[in-house]
């Protein structure tokens, strides 16, 4: 039980803070999911990027610093200490970027990789459908082989960043009739602007257009944009679920970081009776998420993979974010409905983490059979 | 930075659950609760002889410490066994008479597990007084040894902890205890005997719901019971890196959120397994009442919840 950093990982914080310190915007940049603050935010991108501090655990041929599992940890705990921009490649660095270390071919990886690390190329998910969901076996839309490559056709939806965004990757039905429904899916990236592609932006909570429906017809998208073999698509996508719910989807730094703003809230305003357990809570929820990520960082260097319980991590860190941001508007008093204050955006995004990612009813039957040893039943 | 046990303390702990295992706990805690000490006594023995006093107390005094990270997986072990008797207070007492030249005097017995060491909160009652042979009362003037017999058993939600006043005065043992550090040891002792707590009280629902049929399947393949005890399992699996934090650290403020945070997943895991048992767990005969009424005792044990948050405001994590 060891919690001290090692002193390179100690002096890569150093570094890391003296450049954040030099670099990160005075003023907040405007919402990411404002046509002005995708951009904004892509040009922060290259800025990280340009110093190799936009991807530090990558290689140093993809853009990044060879950080490791732990500095990339510490990273996080600076960068958003610091203040810094929302990362507006999250999806790609974060879902993507994992699955093509894993299963993606040295081609692909060095094709795709170093302009994800710039911002030059920024990635949406292509999951959910219509009428895949939580089911999201269900899905239909499908992949049809052509000459030298596949043809999409079909409808996606809730996709987070597409209004914006360049590129996008997702599964599709490539082998229709199998017996099992995550049978004969294909995982594959394409072009947002590919002909055939019509990007529908769709208004979250407050209106920002912050996801978009997808409607494909007849989309080439080229073999060399196949991610591992046709038809393991279920497999290879669940393993970036894994990543997603695991280690990379949300930093603890960023509810450390949270965590301290609310706690400097409260007592701004006096530090109220009626806040000071909802402020201790989330200042305790954000080291134990800290502390359970540095667990699970021991186990992956210790050569373990991560497995189901990654959904508890999941179904943590939502519900403190929801937590900590609605005693945040309730330590604001009537200014917390203002929507330009400056909770109300973090607070509109954490009402969707309990939905996003698997919902949280997903989470719960994944660590009751799995973890739990709970049959399987309806759902 | 490596945060997880090493082969040796998962062998420790493994070694601990298989003996109180064998040791038939529940026999033991009905005994205790009726004032019969004998077969807790025998229990308190074979657990020293583990070592898990001697965490407390250091090498010169016939201890292995001070070892908060094994004292902790010891904790955790006792508290899935729901051991009986003054745990936290005789680890509590081992450091407030930690120094010469009370040392000498009193560790090498609470080490051995010959003596057990009860410890009164100021202006509370003494947990199994009427076992301990060392009772001890911080109070202004200093640490205070009982020398008269303790006061009549008042009765506790959990009938295993026989609350005893102690008399005021008695031997003045040391003007300047380390009471603070003291309070530390202790409340990382009952958070992890918490966190046993409520692994255990898990365990044994998710036993049940598996071979509890209604409607012609097992109750645990409905979503409304199982999604109750997958948040059973979250808020205990999140307890326990802040309680290994704490040990590690043993900053008063982590100890406290570690407190804090596995009692109310142990005392979140009681309450939803009293209602998955149904009526049977609501019977005094069935034993899990042993370990639902143990996670609502150590909630209030040693820092409530209103404390443990005051001390994370004042100092941080």
């Amino acid at each position: 039980m060891d919690l001290t950093h090692s002193p390179a990982d100690e002096k890569f914080r150093g570094k890391a803070r003296a450049w954040l310190d030099a670099h990160v915007p005075r003023t907040p940049l405007p919402s990411l999911e404002t046509a002005e603050g995708f951009a904004a935010h892509r040009a922060w991108e290259a800025e990280l990027a340009a110093d190799h501090w936009s991807v530090v655990s990558w290689p140093e041929r993809y853009g990044g610093r060879d950080a490791g599992l732990l500095g990339r940890l510490v990273f996080e705990e600076e960068y958003w200490a610091a203040g810094a921009p929302g990362r507006v490649g999250q999806n790609g660095i974060s879902l993507l970027a994992p699955t093509l270390f894993e299963y993606g071919t040295r081609e692909q990886r060095a094709r795709v990789l170093p302009p994800m690390a710039t911002g030059e190329v920024v990635w949406a998910q292509a999951w959910s459908e219509p009428e895949a969901g939580s089911d999201l076996a269900a899905l239909s839309s499908r992949a049809v082989r052509t000459d030298g490559g596949w043809l999409l056709n079909g409808q996606k939806t809730w996709s987070s960043r597409a209004a914006f965004a360049d590129r996008a990757f997702g599964l599709f039905r490539s082998e229709p009739g199998t017996a099992r429904p995550h049978q004969g899916l294909t995982y594959l990236m394409f072009d947002l602007r590919a002909p055939g592609v019509t990007v529908r932006p769709i208004g979250r909570l407050d209106g920002k257009p912050a996801f978009a429906e997808l409607f494909l017809d007849d989309v080439f998208v080229p073999d060399e944009d196949v991610i591992g073999e046709p038809g393991q698509g279920w497999r290879i996508a669940m393993s970036t679920a894994g990543e997603e719910r695991g280690l990379t989807l949300r930093a603890p730094g960023r509810f450390l970081a949270s965590a301290a703003r609310l706690r400097d809230l409260w007592r701004d305003r006096g530090s109220p009776e009626h806040a000071r357990a909802g402020v201790a809570d989330a200042l305790i929820g954000a080291r134990a998420y800290q502390l359970f990520t540095y667990a699970a960082a021991s186990r992956v260097l210790d050569g373990d993979r991560l497995g189901p319980e990654t959904s508890m991590n999941k179904l943590f860190w939502s519900e403190l974010d929801l937590a900590l941001h609605e005693t945040a508007l309730d330590l604001l008093g009537p200014e917390g409905e203002l929507a330009d204050g400056t909770w109300a955006e973090g607070y509109v995004f954490s009402l969707a983490g309990p939905v996003y990612a698997g919902t949280n009813e997903i989470q719960r039957d994944i660590v009751a059979e799995r973890l739990l040893g709970l049959p399987k039943g309806r759902r | 930075m490596r945060f997880l046990l090493d082969a040796d303390q998962r062998a420790f702990a493994g070694s601990l659950h298989a003996m109180l295992t064998a040791a038939d706990t529940p026999a033991v805690i009905r005994d205790w609760s009726r004032g019969d000490h004998a077969s807790g006594r025998a229990l308190w023995s074979r657990i020293a002889g583990a070592g898990v006093f001697a965490l407390a107390v250091p090498e010169e005094y016939g201890g292995l410490g001070p070892r908060p990270v094994e004292l902790a997986v010891a904790c955790i072990e006792l508290g899935r066994h729901a051991v009986p008797g003054p745990l936290a207070e005789t680890v509590g007492a081992a450091v407030l008479l930690g120094g010469p030249p009370l040392a000498e005097r009193f560790l090498p017995g609470l080490a051995a597990g010959t003596d057990l060491a009860t410890v009164a909160a100021p202006g509370s009652h003494a947990v199994d007084g009427d076992a301990a042979s060392v009772r001890l009362s911080p109070a202004p003037g200093g640490l205070y040894l009982s020398t008269q017999a303790p006061g009549p058993v008042r009765r506790s939600l959990d009938p295993a902890r026989r609350l005893t006043p102690l008399a005021p005065g008695g031997e003045l043992l040391t003007p300047a205890p380390p009471y603070d550090r003291a309070l530390t040891w202790i409340r990382l002792a009952t958070a992890a005997q918490a966190l046993g707590v409520g692994l255990a009280l898990l365990d044994r629902t998710v036993a049940y719901v598996r071979q509890r049929t209604q409607f012609g399947v097992p109750v645990g393949s409905f979503q409304a019971v199982k999604h109750r005890l997958a948040d059973a399992r979250t808020a205990l699996e999140f307890a326990r890196p802040l309680l290994f934090g704490a040990a590690v650290s043993l900053r008063p403020a982590d100890v406290a959120a570690a407190k804090l945070t596995a009692c109310e997943a142990a005392y979140r895991t009681a309450r939803t397994a009293l209602h998955l048992h149904g009526a049977i767990g609501y019977t005094a005969e069935y034993g899990l009442s042993l370990w639902l009424t143990r996670a609502r005792a150590l909630r209030s044990a040693w820092g409530t919840p209103e404390e443990c948050r005051e001390l994370v405001l004042a100092e941080g994590l």
